[in-house]
């Protein structure tokens, strides 16, 4: 044979004998046909047993579980609206949820002013740059576990480091997660210290991508520099500040170790929807249909925000 | 580097110059005391005496010097067992994570199968999906998994399987392929290569880069990983050194500085990571960022 079939569909041509057309036609046909069983003897084991074992077959399975009565032991029946009808009637439901939006708009006071404001100093520093851009990351690198137990020891009321040093400076001392009043900031504080790194870290490169023609010409304008935040910093950093908002809304509103660690499973200060789901499923009573309707609940919330994200990072390559 | 908000000339200013090395010094003031002092104070904590741990008025540098918790902690609490099992997960876990998102990859950037751009389109829009939402009925399904009906709940498979199809890494690798020479691969081909010989001998030659980062982010996701392994993981020898910390945690028999030790030891290893591989890691996560 003396062409020879290379590539999706193309051809090479090796000038020695012009073979029939029929023949062409085959050889491509049995190399379209030939891709597609390779393709999907690669594709087989992501596409299949686990793709779609563990992301669109649980959304489906939690919408039914949330209409069933399910605890592993009997077999699941059909309960009609039953586990919806019990969630909206516990006075933990909306207490998890006012404590999730709560600790959702603390956290995005802090976690999300704060990376924008030290990026935007630290992109102006001229020293040091190696060191501030590890030394910010590094809390991030911490199991998550290491960081709620380590600020769980400084939150300690007697001998914590946090009250040591306010007593030290004479100042009242607190019980931190263990009065109501500071337990949700201690929480959030936590969060915020762990989590912070990677968002400076991407505003950082989001930055240093602002062409410095920009700057130059508010300067030749007259601008001084909170001018020149405002009218070229803010807007030129626009989509990404709008991305990283999204993202950190359905991060945070997923809160779990920190209340699991720090305040308990029970303390109504601070359970959040997730650590309901949890007590339902993986508590005492074991309902994994009430905690598939919680779960779903919260789905709902956060899909809005996740398909705004999807929307906005969409790429022109077919996906 | 091109300028920034403050231009060169201003900079020469002496006014300028003073602000500047005022902000400078208070920024590497501020990073030490919020960044590396609590470090510090796990590292430094991990070598005292219990009595000094419990005292109101600890002093800067410890009064005892006990390295020795380190190795009871490694020793009587067992952390040298629960290091190696978290080990074992993360290195089968990278290694299924890269089997499976490579060949996905490969297959629908290179082999363009049919319906390949649905697929791809249902991967990517499983990022939607939140995986906190999902834990529940992904749970039910580890316990009991479809089709080959096994108990999957204390094995390393209940983290490796879900774990297996990261949308985030098949996109990476996907978009790598995707600008890889096509005359190369063409050539390979017409060398009489199959399409396996091609993905070994010419791709992942010329993708290194790329899987440097998708390698070191799976390894860091799985040894950083609470939530998931804290619910499949119940038995204690099965655990993850994350989860057995949670564990050790609440139980009376744990000195405080055994603990404080242990969690030094569980973050040795994400630090080395870091410092090693700070570059990929920092760069990484900004090109990533817009996309997971």
């Amino acid at each position: 044979m003396a062409v020879v079939a290379a590539g999706a569909g193309r051809r090479v041509e090796v000038p020695v004998r012009r073979p029939s057309r029929r023949s062409v036609r085959w050889a491509r046909l049995k190399r379209r046909v030939g891709d597609n069983v390779a393709a999907y003897a690669f594709l087989a084991a992501g596409l299949l047993c686990f793709g779609f074992f563990f992301s669109w077959y649980p959304l489906v399975r939690g919408i039914l579980l949330s209409f069933q009565q399910d605890n592993l032991v009997a077999d699941p029946y059909w309960v009609g609206l039953d586990n919806f009808h019990s969630l909206f009637r516990d006075p933990l439901f909306v207490t998890a949820w006012v404590n999730t939006v709560k600790f959702t708009g603390i956290a995005l006071l802090f976690g999300y002013a704060i990376p924008f404001v030290l990026a935007i100093v630290l992109n102006e520093l001229r020293h040091f740059r190696g060191f501030f851009r590890v030394t910010v990351y590094l809390p991030v690198m911490l199991p998550p576990i290491v960081s709620v137990l380590l600020w769980k020891y400084f939150y300690e009321p007697d001998s914590g480091l946090f009250n040591t040093i306010l007593g030290g400076l004479h100042l009242p001392k607190s019980q931190w997660t263990q009065s109501p009043g500071m337990a949700m900031l201690s929480l959030v504080l936590v969060s915020t210290w762990a989590n912070l790194g990677s968002a400076t870290i991407i505003y950082l490169a989001g930055l240093q991508n602002i062409p410095g023609e920009l700057y130059e010409a508010a300067e030749l304008d007259g601008a001084g520099v909170w001018q020149r935040i405002r009218h070229v910093t803010i807007p030129q950093m626009r989509f990404l500040l709008l991305i990283l908002l999204l993202l950190q809304i359905v991060a945070t509103m997923q809160v779990f170790i920190e209340p699991l660690q720090l305040t308990g499973t029970t303390d109504p200060h601070t359970i959040t929807v997730l650590v309901l789901v949890y007590r339902y499923a993986f508590t005492v009573n074991r309902d994994f249909g009430l905690a598939a309707a919680m779960s779903m609940l919260l789905f709902c919330v956060l899909a809005i925000f996740s398909a705004l994200y999807l929307w906005l990072t969409r790429e022109g390559d077919g996906a | 580097m091109s300028r920034t908000l403050i231009s060169a000339a201003e900079f020469r200013r002496p006014r300028t110059r003073n602000t500047y090395y005022a902000v400078l010094t208070g920024t590497v003031v501020l990073f030490a005391a919020v960044f590396l002092f609590p470090m510090y104070w796990l590292v430094a904590g991990a070598v005292r005496s219990p009595q000094e741990l419990a005292d109101s008025t600890p002093s800067l540098i410890p009064r005892t010097f006990q390295p020795g918790n380190y190795v009871d902690a490694w020793n009587s609490l067992q952390i040298a067992h629960f290091f190696l099992v978290t080990v074992e997960y993360a290195a089968g876990g990278w290694i299924i994570q890269l089997l499976v998102d490579v060949a996905a990859a490969y297959a629908l950037s290179r082999l363009r199968p049919a319906f390949g751009r649905l697929w791809l389109a249902l991967i990517l829009a499983s990022l939607m999906l939140p995986a906190a939402a999902l834990l529940v009925p992904t749970y039910l399904t580890v316990a009991d998994v479809p089709l080959i009906h096994r108990n999957l709940l204390n094995t390393p498979w209940a983290l490796w399987l879900p774990g297996a199809a990261n949308a985030v890494n098949i996109w990476l690798l996907k978009r790598f392929f995707d600008q890889l020479p096509a005359d190369l691969l063409d050539a390979a081909s017409i060398d009489g290569a199959g399409r396996l010989r091609t993905l070994w001998s010419v791709v992942l030659p010329l993708s290194r880069p790329v899987l440097a980062v998708v390698s070191i982010f799976a390894i860091i996701g799985i040894w950083k990983d609470f939530l998931w392994p804290y619910l499949v993981l119940q038995e204690p020898t099965a655990q993850t050194l994350s989860v057995a910390l949670a564990r050790l945690s609440t139980t009376s028999y744990v000195t405080p500085n055994e603990l404080l030790a242990g969690m030094v030891i569980a973050s040795v290893p994400m630090v080395v990571v870091f410092l090693v591989f700070q570059r990929h890691i920092l760069a990484g996560l900004s090109a990533g960022s817009l996309k997971g």
